[in-house]
């Protein structure tokens, strides 16, 4: 078992934030990399992407959204319990480098993802500005960290209960007016927000990496579950990703395929609501 | 007179084959539970009692691990079941899989010297006979095991091949951890070969078995992410074997493959063998369910796939492939099970394009009619479209079984590992050893998609190579 060391519940209780001890993984993940987990016996196993870790103390910390059956479940999961199976670190490490202004947009728990390539970015020397959104002020996370790892940091909200607002592709449009040698952009988040960000960035020819979150079985490239459409070629998000050129990323097909088990995954979350 | 009595006397008494009972189609083709339900004791030991105990027995020789078959088969004969599991055990840690996958008609049945008249002994029978009794039945029995050596062996991979190796070296008297990328061991074993086949139970008992012999097991485990080869040797292992198998899927690479309900056959078993999506909601895992399905390919693991499709609840089922019967790469036993419950074979076909609805479901299925060409590479006559065949299948779920590469995920994070052009590791097909210091691979990963007792016997060869470099040095 992988014990839950510390718990703590964030936006109205939707989103939950989880350090497991993982001594392995924790020494050997880097930003941009994930985890699968299966809570139990006859849980399904679920991607999510570190949000941080702390080698020293042998932890890796996820953040999810209860959305459906299984991270409801994962939500039930107590400080001294665990998961049956935590695998990885999966994937590719995002690529860091200095090229000298960046730009970080995240949206939801997509800030958690973000959060460490962030960081990463400013430590290798980077000017970087942070744009954070969420519907409303409640469901904002990670405000305190965001601006830590970056060097200036703008917050959205739809509602305007908080910051600007409007949408992250408002401050993200002011960001590149500003600052027309911006040389990177990383934008992760919901896949509109991700496929509208990219949109923008196209036009002012920045590159822009995104973090995909096709549905995912074993992680490890052996069933193709989560293949995904770069640049008109067929990739594996779980071993040629998760982070891909976001100009180059066929949203479209990957928003289907994301549809896949709506109804079974109702059923499931509607069985589990009940008990 | 009395010359031309004796024969016919014999004959009368000759004991045919016996079969082993079966679940009816009709009942089976809805349901996991097991096909085939074994012998009983007394038909066991009637079977046994065909073998003629030939004193350089060709069986042996048609196993790839040299079990002992006529001296195993005498001691169920004698009714000694668990004088029986010891011998089979010797030389394979796996016989209750092996009795049931095992193409024995082109191994150790293949061999028997009945069979050139007659039927063979059926050898893969009464070695599942043994196996099921010694689980159900039998009393904890380990084989002895070697004085300790000191001599530490990692295998990366908990299928076939690295399952064999284990028990091998464990024997010897070394100390082995065998690690595992998915949540449970037994690789193709428990993800692969579905429950009506191969039950799960009885993988995770012969596992066990190799743990209450002192093999560790550690699952969730992916060599070449969370620790590469070269850092298993720091942590002071002596040698280690590869057993990786041949886990990435092939596509038909035709328009319209990302459609929703295309699924490889490894992400279709997966989600239905080792997740047991056809338990869902139950368990967690979901799967599309399809009414009208397609599986694209003829080997074992297109059977499955169909067969699969068929429990979940299809009303119509249909292997599609490109050339005809006679090329199918199945066993014979497989085609004909799925033809008893009813699935429908496409010959001479192949795909296209896929069709969808505006919400990226796939609905149908473009394909065109094949005639047979001059032969191939391969020495297989090559399939050659007819111009103007096109045709369109409904088709609501699609499973691609064309096959399966070699998955790079653990070769690219260890250098000084020589590959063929295909991805697959060099191995001497001798020893098993690889260009790499202390580094050994058989099964899949060498040779490509292969059975599993091919596997199997790569392991058992790996194994004494480790053993003698272990003990020797080379």
């Amino acid at each position: 078992m992988f014990e839950i060391v510390a718990r703590e519940e964030m936006a109205e209780g939707t989103v939950v934030s989880n350090w497991i001890r993982a001594p392995k993984i924790a020494q050997k993940a880097r930003p941009g990399q994930f985890v699968i987990l299966r809570a139990n016996d006859t849980g399904e196993r679920i991607p999510l992407t570190m949000a941080d870790t702390d080698p020293d103390k042998g932890l890796i910390n996820i953040i999810y959204q209860v959305v459906g059956k299984s991270t409801a479940l994962f939500k039930t999961l107590q400080v001294g319990q665990g998961f049956q199976d935590v695998i990885g670190p999966l994937g590719q490490p995002t690529h860091v480098e200095k090229v000298g202004k960046v730009v970080c947009v995240g949206g939801g728990t997509g800030v958690a993802v973000l959060h460490p390539i962030t960081r990463g970015l400013k430590q290798a020397g980077n000017h970087v500005f942070a744009v954070i959104g969420a519907r409303n002020k409640d469901l904002l996370i990670l405000e305190d960290r965001m601006r830590d790892a970056s060097h200036e940091l703008f917050v959205c909200t739809d509602d305007g209960s908080y910051g600007h607002h409007g949408f992250v592709t408002d401050m993200l449009k002011k960001i590149l007016d500003e600052n027309k040698d911006v040389g990177l952009a990383v934008c992760i988040g919901p896949v509109p927000m991700m496929k509208f960000c990219c949109k923008m960035t196209k036009e002012y020819n920045v590159k822009t990496l995104v973090s995909l979150n096709p549905i995912m079985v074993d992680g490890t490239g052996m069933c193709g579950c989560c293949r995904v459409t770069v640049g008109g070629e067929r990739k594996f998000a779980c071993v040629d990703g998760p982070e891909f050129d976001g100009h180059q990323v066929d949203f479209e097909e990957l928003t289907a395929r994301l549809q896949s088990y709506l109804e079974q995954e109702k059923q499931s979350y509607d069985i589990f609501k009940a008990k | 007179m009395a010359e031309e009595e004796k024969p016919q006397k014999e004959k009368k008494e000759k004991i045919p084959r016996q079969k082993m009972p079966e679940q009816d189609p009709q009942v089976r083709r809805r349901n996991f539970d097991e096909v085939p339900l074994g012998l009983s004791p007394e038909l066991a030991q009637l079977e046994a009692s065909r073998c003629l105990q030939c004193k350089d027995p060709r069986c042996v020789k048609g196993c790839p691990v040299e079990v002992d078959i006529p001296g195993f088969i005498k001691l169920v004969a004698d009714g000694d079941y668990v004088g029986a599991i010891r011998k089979i055990w010797e030389k394979n840690a796996l016989p209750a899989v092996c009795g049931r996958v095992c193409p024995q008609e082109i191994q150790c049945e293949g061999m028997c010297i009945l069979g050139k008249k007659g039927e063979s002994v059926g050898i893969g029978n009464l070695e599942r006979f043994a196996a099921d009794y010694q689980r159900l039945y039998g009393k904890p029995v380990l084989p002895p095991k070697a004085d300790p050596t000191g001599k530490k062996v990692a295998v990366v991979g908990a299928g076939p091949s690295g399952l064999t190796v284990a028990g091998d070296l464990i024997l010897k008297g070394h100390d082995v951890t065998v690690y595992e990328a998915l949540h449970a061991p037994g690789g193709v074993l428990v993800y692969g070969i579905p429950e009506f086949r191969l039950p799960k139970e009885i993988v995770a008992s012969e596992c066990n078995y190799l743990e209450r012999l002192g093999v560790k097991i550690i699952t969730n485990a992916v060599i070449g992410r969370i620790e590469t080869v070269d850092e298993l040797f720091e942590q002071g292992f002596d040698a280690v074997f590869l057993g990786v198998g041949a886990g990435l899927p092939m596509f038909l690479n035709v328009p319209g493959e990302n459609l929703i309900g295309i699924y490889s056959a490894n992400e279709y078993l997966t989600r239905a063998n080792l997740m047991k999506a056809y338990a869902f909601p139950e368990y967690d895992t979901p799967i599309v369910v399809g009414k009208n399905v397609v599986v694209f390919g003829a080997g074992n693991v297109a059977m499955d796939s169909a067969r699969v499709a068929m429990r979940l609840g299809a009303d119509r089922v249909r292997i599609v492939y490109r050339r005809s019967r006679a090329e199918m790469p199945a066993r014979e036993a497989e085609i004909h099970h799925a033809e008893e419950e009813g699935i429908e074979f496409f010959l001479l076909t192949a795909p296209t394009k896929f069709i969808g609805d505006d919400k990226g479901r796939v609905t149908g299925v473009e394909c065109l009619k094949m005639e047979l060409g001059e032969p191939d590479a391969s020495g297989r006559r090559r399939p050659v479209p007819i111009p103007g065949s096109e045709f369109q299948l409904e088709c609501d779920l699609a499973v691609i079984s064309v096959g399966a590469g070699a998955n790079p995920l653990l070769t690219k994070t260890t250098p000084g590992l020589a590959l063929n052009k295909w991805g697959y590791i060099v191995a001497d097909p001798k020893t098993g050893k690889t260009t790499k210091k202390a580094v050994w691979a058989g099964g899949d990963i060498v040779t490509g998609s292969a059975t599993v007792i091919l596997a199997m016997g790569a392991g058992r060869i790996a194994a004494n190579s480790i053993h003698d470099y272990l003990t020797m040095g080379w």
